[in-house]
């Protein structure tokens, strides 16, 4: 039996003596008894680490395997409000859904008031509309089902962050896609049709993906393994790729830029782009990091190139 | 196994040569950089008194200044640069933000938009960012020489909490001066229908600048401040952890 004292990493105060904890209790466990007597701290804004400066350690780190003696003087770091990913990805994907359809439907107040509630005579423009809609009702289905995160939350000022960039896009491509002055792409059917078998390729692509790292993982654990191609084609990319999800993502973007021949939609290819390619070399740098064995010919998100 | 050891002392060494001499590079570089900068601005100091002694009036003034301006405020671009590759330890972003604003206002209004270059509120900032530069720079000079009157810290830290908000007081007026000018010229601008399916309105543009001071100024404001307060009061200010 042991005991756990916890300190503010800052001021070095002690908040909390915890009294006979069993060696093997976990530092959720722990995290929920803090939260007992500080019931502002909830588990998942809880910071706990043995340096006031070091690392977190993670819920699923036992108490008798952890350098410390019989009293364990841990330290505590308010992460701040905490969200739920899920909350915040069904939000930040909802909202350019039916913004865009707000567009797509001229509703009143955003064009001349003679366009109110007419459609667009380019079918292009209702393509883009299927293709969009399309995205992100995918998108939404794939958080409710298919992905398995391994945070649960994250702190609270990322939603207005995340929906100002997924929104403010939205509304921004929309209005020009769907402008009673829009103009169709200049090589016409041939940039369209071409520009569609991109995004569908790369949908269903990025589909395949989520559900290959989805089957990396049993239900409700906190693996990490090594993807690898699987019998679907469109896994065979993971030869050559760290995380192709956001390869796909980045041509789906390209498809749809090429479909509506409108810079808007260009800017938001770039900044994902840039964005994902940030994200997709610290997730290669950790599979580097975390497996001996990983595959040289791998690179972050570009085969051979980035 | 004594010779590896040796090996790696004398790469160490060479290491710390390296750096040494990377360190005086730096400071030499930025100790020309400053004593030019300072001497540009105070050229601008002494026309901008010349002219008005000789003239009388403020008119015309800004049309005599203006390649000089835009050389030295071009130059500054400079700094971002010296954030960057870490000889000058400031943020990026900061230094960024700053300077941007400066040339914005330089290239994009008072040199684009002629009709209000005989406006008071121009020679406002011109003056206030005279003013504020020659103290900034002869501040950074004297600093790299290691030898600092305290005159000059006490003007770095204290003449902003005048100047930069009669600064932006300039700076707002002249934007919303030219605002009639830039809505009939429709210059900047492009118009719908065209093949990029994007438009661009430079006078809602201006107007979005204009709002954006508000939750800007204050930032930079604040941050100086609590530069000021560390430097001339040697407060430590506990900085809220990201």
């Amino acid at each position: 039996m042991g005991h756990v004292e916890i300190l503010d990493a800052k001021t070095k105060d002690k908040l909390c003596f915890l009294d006979k904890v069993e060696p093997n209790a976990t530092i959720g466990e722990i995290k929920s008894m803090f939260h007992k007597s500080h019931p502002q701290w909830y588990p998942a804004r809880q910071s706990i680490r043995l340096d006031p400066k070091g690392k977190s350690l993670k819920d699923e780190d036992v108490l008798q395997y952890l350098p410390v003696g019989t009293t364990a003087t841990f330290y505590f770091r308010d992460l701040g409000a905490q969200i739920s990913w899920v909350t915040v990805f069904l939000t930040e994907y909802a909202g350019p859904l039916l913004i865009y359809l707000m567009f797509y439907f001229r509703v009143p107040f955003i064009y001349a008031s003679k366009y109110d509630f007419t459609t667009s005579k380019h079918w292009v423009v209702h393509l883009a509309c299927m293709c969009h809609s399309f995205h992100y009702v995918k998108r939404l289905l794939e958080t409710l089902f298919v992905h398995r995160f391994s945070h649960g939350t994250m702190p609270l000022r990322n939603i207005f962050k995340n929906c100002t960039y997924y929104w403010g896009f939205a509304a921004w491509m929309a209005y020009y896609i769907n402008h009673p002055l829009y103009t169709p792409p200049i090589y016409g059917e041939q940039q369209i049709r071409l520009a569609l078998i991109v995004f569908l390729f790369c949908q269903i692509g990025n589909f395949s993906i989520h559900i290959a790292l989805r089957n990396l993982r049993p239900p409700g654990s906190k693996t990490r393994k090594i993807p690898y191609p699987t019998k679907n084609p469109f896994t065979w990319i993971f030869l050559l790729v760290s995380c192709p999800n956001y390869t796909y993502e980045l041509g789906s973007w390209l498809g749809f830029t090429l479909m509506t021949q409108c810079l808007p939609v260009a800017a938001f290819t770039l900044v994902g782009f840039i964005q994902m390619t940030v994200w997709a070399k610290g997730k290669h740098r950790s599979y580097l990091k975390e497996f001996r064995d990983y595959p040289t010919l791998r690179s972050p998100i570009l085969p051979f190139i980035l | 196994m004594a010779s590896g050891e040796e090996d790696g002392t004398v790469e160490e060494k060479e290491t710390n040569n390296k750096k040494r001499t990377k360190g005086t590079i730096a400071t030499a570089w930025l100790t020309f950089y400053n004593i030019a900068m300072t001497a540009g601005w105070l050229v601008l100091a002494v026309a901008m008194v010349r002219y008005y002694l000789q003239k009388g009036t403020h008119k015309g003034l800004y049309r005599n200044i203006a390649k000089t301006l835009k050389f030295f405020q071009t130059f500054a671009l400079l700094e971002v640069g010296h954030c960057a590759i870490g000889i000058v330890r400031t943020s990026v972003i900061v230094t960024g933000v700053q300077v941007c604003s400066r040339i914005f206002m330089v290239w994009f209004v008072t040199n684009s938009i002629r009709q209000i270059q005989n406006e008071e509120s121009v020679i406002l900032f011109v003056v206030v960012w005279t003013i504020t530069e020659i103290t900034r720079y002869s501040f950074y000079t004297f600093n790299l020489l290691n030898h600092l009157p305290y005159f000059i810290k006490w003007a770095r830290y204290n003449m902003f909490i005048v100047m930069y908000p009669l600064g932006v007081i300039g700076e707002l007026l002249t934007i919303h001066a030219s605002l009639p000018y830039v809505r009939r010229s429709g210059m900047y601008s492009l118009r719908l229908p065209n093949k990029y399916n994007v438009s661009f309105d430079y006078y809602y543009f201006l107007i979005i600048v204009m709002l954006s001071y508000i939750p800007l100024f204050p930032q930079l404001y604040f941050h100086m401040l609590r530069q000021r307060r560390r430097v001339l009061h040697g407060e430590i200010v506990v900085e809220k952890d990201e």
